[in-house]
């Protein structure tokens, strides 16, 4: 029920981004989802994308720092409130949540959001105890 | 292993009878040859008769780069130029270079130290010595290659640069020793792993780096990365090239030929000699070279003297690891900051490559150093807390060895240049003359 996610160092300079992106696209790998977490200095690019084995050499070998995580795909109902449900579930277990963002494209009518927790197996078990349905990788790269 | 066990183990008392009596023929060969040292003797008020014993070294006149630079090219020589059979140049960084010239004996002395070195890092005939430090008027690539010959070892005469083909040779000759650059042996483990070179399976026992400053850390980082015996050795191409001094297994400082020079450890600042044990720069003075004797030449290059003996069974005075330059020392607000000190903080956070760059600003009258280090995948993290906690910590202890508040900026890797010979570590943007 983990989804994984490249995640690019990234200094603040102009073209990088455009450049991790090209690598991707010539490598003709998907970009799912993505988010960019950013400082005064530097960036942390974070990626869910179809084929993260491949992106991660790719990057890699184009000669960025590249990390890898797990996180979890979380769908949640398409309306107001929505999100809400989710994030009072964690919220009760005690889990913190250490960033989140949402889906560039929507499964039917529900929303897609990455959630990355430390505790990530026991954030997998309340969410799935209290009916929030969790995508699976193979789910989420084949999106 | 002795290579010349006479003199590698000569007894002190002897040793010292043997350095006076070179000294004292060097001091009239340049009385007589060089008029630059006639001058700076007769200002002294000395003769060469006045050397009585090797403490009256200290009355000598010293000789710094700028001499060199200034009787450029052939100024200094003390042979006539039918003598000289080869030149080699310093990098100089601005202006012109220092040139010094080799007699046949000059050579001659020269790769016996060279095999002297190898020899002391266990390299023997059979040996299949990889030599990637540059060739051309730089000191290291020759200066290694007819020490490495004379040794009967098998010389591969790569030169720096082109890793792949480094790296294929490595393999495919069986290289066992490797001379070059500390720095590039470093890149050399870098490139190597990324290939999924495993260096373990491979014959290489030792590495023989220098002409640039290296630390403990980096050291120990080699020896694993590598899987080898990482020895120093020290030498500037003005008092003859690499080979002045060379570390022996025990890794406790570099033994300086000292019957080819005698060393000295001044006060920088008053010129004065300090006593064994004490730091400050060190000064060399040749006993046997004809081509270019030089007279207490001031290297700028920080270290300490023992003359202890060693465990190895030479007698030979030890430096320490070079501290730093004279010249290659910042002042960050008052505060005397070395880049090798910078160097062993980030090895020991054992979290970073050490690639790193000091760029030195003054901003509003202040003084402002930012260090640069490439982001490697162990300090990397998704989370911006980590990597900011990771900034912190490395703040805190540069503060605390340094005693200089510095900004910490992580640069992605492969983005600070690195040359393939010597590494560039500082960047002083201040414009104050």
């Amino acid at each position: 029920m983990k989804v994984r996610q490249i995640s690019v160092f990234l200094e603040n300079k102009s073209g990088r981004l455009a450049e991790v992106a090209g690598v991707l696209g010539a490598n003709k790998i998907n970009i799912r989802a993505l988010s960019i977490a950013d400082t005064t200095d530097f960036g942390i690019l974070r990626l869910i994308v179809n084929e993260p084995d491949r992106a991660y050499r790719e990057l890699k070998g184009a000669g960025f720092t590249v990390g890898s995580t797990d996180v979890i795909a979380v769908e949640v109902a398409d309306r107001p409130g929505g999100l809400a449900g989710a994030l009072q579930v964690l919220e009760r277990a005690g889990i913190n949540i250490e960033y989140l963002y949402a889906f560039v494209q929507k499964a039917s009518n529900a929303a897609l959001v990455v959630f990355r927790v430390e505790q990530i197996d026991e954030a997998v078990r309340v969410l799935q105890e209290n009916g929030v349905r969790i995508l699976s990788g193979e789910e989420v790269y084949s999106l | 292993m002795y290579w010349d066990k006479e003199h590698e183990t000569m007894p002190r008392e002897e040793l010292s009878a043997l350095q006076l009596q070179r000294l004292k023929s060097t001091v009239d060969r340049v009385y007589r040859a060089v008029p630059f040292y006639r001058q700076k003797f007769l200002e002294k008020g000395f003769e060469p008769g006045d050397l009585k014993s090797l403490d009256d070294l200290q009355h000598l006149p010293f000789t710094t780069k700028q001499d060199l630079r200034d009787h450029y090219p052939f100024g200094m020589f003390a042979v006539p130029l039918e003598e000289i059979v080869r030149v080699h140049a310093s990098s100089g960084t601005t202006g012109k270079p220092s040139v010094v010239g080799y007699t046949r004996n000059d050579l001659a002395n020269w790769a016996g130290l060279i095999a002297r070195s190898l020899a002391m890092a266990g390299g023997a005939r059979g040996d299949v010595i990889q030599n990637a430090y540059g060739y051309g008027l730089f000191t290291g690539g020759l200066g290694l290659h007819y020490g490495a010959e004379l040794l009967g070892a098998v010389v591969v005469p790569v030169s720096g640069g082109n890793t792949d083909r480094q790296l294929m040779l490595m393999q495919d000759f069986g290289t066992t020793m490797l001379t070059c650059t500390p720095s590039y042996a470093l890149f050399l483990a870098e490139e190597g792993e990324a290939a999924g070179l495993d260096f373990k399976k491979l014959p290489l026992k030792a590495g023989v780096f220098g002409a640039e400053f290296w630390t403990e850390n980096m050291r120990r980082e080699l020896e694993a990365r590598l899987d080898i015996m990482a020895l120093d050795i020290y030498g500037l191409s003005e008092v003859m090239g690499p080979g002045v001094s060379m570390e022996c297994p025990a890794q406790k400082g570099a033994h300086v030929a000292e019957d080819h020079f005698i060393p000295e450890i001044i006060d920088p600042d008053t010129g004065e000699p300090l006593p064994y044990g004490s730091r400050g720069e060190l000064v060399l003075t040749t006993i046997t070279k004809e081509g270019i004797p030089l007279i207490r030449y001031r290297t700028r290059d920080i270290s300490v003297l023992h003359p202890e003996e060693c465990s190895c069974g030479r007698t030979h005075a030890r430096m320490e690891r070079v501290a730093g330059r004279t010249d290659d020392m910042l002042i960050i607000r008052g505060v005397n900051v070395f880049p090798s000190q910078v160097e062993s903080v980030l090895l020991e956070f054992g979290e970073t490559e050490p690639h790193y760059l000091l760029v030195v600003d003054r901003k509003t009258e202040l003084d402002d150093l930012e260090v640069r280090v490439e982001l490697s995948e162990r300090m990397f993290s998704d989370r911006v807390r980590e990597l900011e906690d990771l900034e912190t910590r490395l703040r805190q202890k540069l503060l605390s060895v340094l005693n200089v508040n510095a900004r910490i900026k992580f640069v992605e890797p492969r983005t600070i240049p690195r040359s393939e010979g010597k590494a560039m570590r500082v960047m002083d943007r201040r414009d104050i003359k």
